[in-house]
């Protein structure tokens, strides 16, 4: 347990000295969302209407940019070797820097995105839905990335392929989450959309890491 | 203990060494020397578990988890040399106080340099801030892939003494370099194809 502490702790200090990496995405991804209103008009019935697609295209994106970076410095310079060959076992190690790795992605956009949904005419229920659901589902896109990012640890060209091995595995997610919005935009129970984000949270949580910790392993002997 | 047999192994359709078998007991140096490409690095990271697209049978009895240095140094350029080192110990399930970090630093001489990053050292300090890790780290197999390389001649010095400390006191080392190294209880392998 101490080693998934320390992981957290060092990579948060990483990216806290190297802002760029977490920044980057996220303002990419922010730039993006806020072109829509402009783009396709002010008009509420519109915005309203493609709101909760956007929000989460947008956390995809910001997944997936920032998800290519997560092992790729500790590979290039030696760290993950260590980590390999260590005692601590690699799947806690794989653990923290999931962690660290949500912490500054998937919660960031979490929390803004009352701010986006109000950009977008989202109704307080809507908005209540969104940060819910992103809290179910981010951790989920962040443990599915780890994999690919894994997998494509020794290639130079891993940020294309990992877009095509994981974005098919978003699916899921994102179709459910956007039905919870809307579910809940029109005012009716979405308990159910809950549950389904939280099984496939529960299930990603338990085998996520095993695969990313073999894809780690294949990576490494090449 | 250390028991290689019948090891072989192809990379990129070359036959790097075919049916190789030694043995290495404990507080005795292995040096592996040979021409650039000849798979001293691969014989390495072989015998450290890394890679595993080879034949036959490597025996490390009961020491498992060897400490490995290999090209690449496993220091992040964004921490400094103590930062790096603490999380050195960590991965190893080793508890370590910062007191004990700054001694191991101070024995490769980088005493002063605890706080720098080291981003902004240059190779040989770097070289130095690994290698302070066998002054930290209490793991009974060393594999050191080139260690004497961009050192000057102290730091050679202090390696070689902590070194034969250290096969004194019943450790294993595998090494590869291409000078003689002045070690006792030395064996050579050469690599050649």
């Amino acid at each position: 347990m101490r080693i998934i502490l320390l992981t957290v702790k060092r990579d948060l200090l990483l990216y806290f000295r190297k802002p760029g990496d977490i920044f980057n995405p996220l303002a990419f991804s922010l730039l993006v969302i806020s072109l829509f209103p402009l783009g396709v008009g002010p008009s509420a019935d519109i915005l309203g209407e493609i709101s909760a697609g956007i929000i989460w295209v947008a956390a995809l994106l910001t997944t997936l940019f920032s998800i290519d970076l997560m092992f790729k410095e500790d590979y290039e310079d030696g760290t993950l070797e260590q980590m390999i060959l260590g005692r601590e076992p690699l799947l806690l190690v794989v653990y923290g820097k999931i962690i660290a790795q949500w912490l500054v992605g998937g919660l960031v956009i979490t929390l803004l995105s009352p701010l986006l949904g109000m950009m977008f005419y989202v109704n307080t229920d809507g908005i209540l839905a969104t940060v819910l659901a992103l809290m179910l589902a981010t951790p989920t896109m962040t443990l599915i990335g780890s994999i690919g990012a894994a997998l494509t640890l020794g290639l130079n060209k891993g940020g294309v392929l990992i877009a095509i091995l994981i974005l098919p595995l978003y699916l899921p997610v994102l179709i459910l989450g956007v039905a919870m919005i809307d579910t809940a935009t029109a005012g009716d129970n979405y308990a159910g959309h809950v549950l389904w984000l939280a099984a496939i949270l529960a299930i990603s949580i338990g085998f996520a890491p095993l695969a990313t910790e073999q894809g780690i392993r294949i990576s490494l002997s090449e | 203990m250390l028991q290689v047999n019948n090891l072989s192994c192809e990379r990129a359709n070359r036959e790097l060494f075919r049916n190789l078998s030694f043995e290495v007991s404990r507080g005795v140096a292995l040096r592996i020397h040979g021409l650039n490409g000849s798979g001293k690095t691969t014989l390495l990271r072989i015998l450290a578990g890394l890679y595993q697209e080879f034949e036959g049978d490597v025996d490390w009895g009961e020491e498992h988890y060897p400490l490995y240095i290999g090209h690449r140094r496993g220091l992040k350029a964004l921490m400094s040399a103590r930062e790096n080192l603490f999380w050195s110990a960590a991965i190893n399930g080793q508890e370590t106080k910062l007191s004990e970090v700054d001694e191991a630093l101070r024995q490769v001489s980088m005493g002063g340099y605890v706080d720098i990053a080291c981003g902004s050292m240059s190779e040989g300090q770097c070289g130095r801030v690994s290698l302070a890790r066998l002054f930290l780290l209490h793991n009974p197999v060393w594999i050191l892939d080139e260690p004497f390389n961009a050192i000057d001649s102290t730091g050679v010095q202090c390696l070689v003494e902590r070194i034969n400390k250290h096969l004194s006191s019943g450790g294993i080392l595998v090494l590869s370099s291409h000078v003689e190294v002045p070690l006792t209880n030395l064996q050579e392998l050469e690599l050649r194809y």
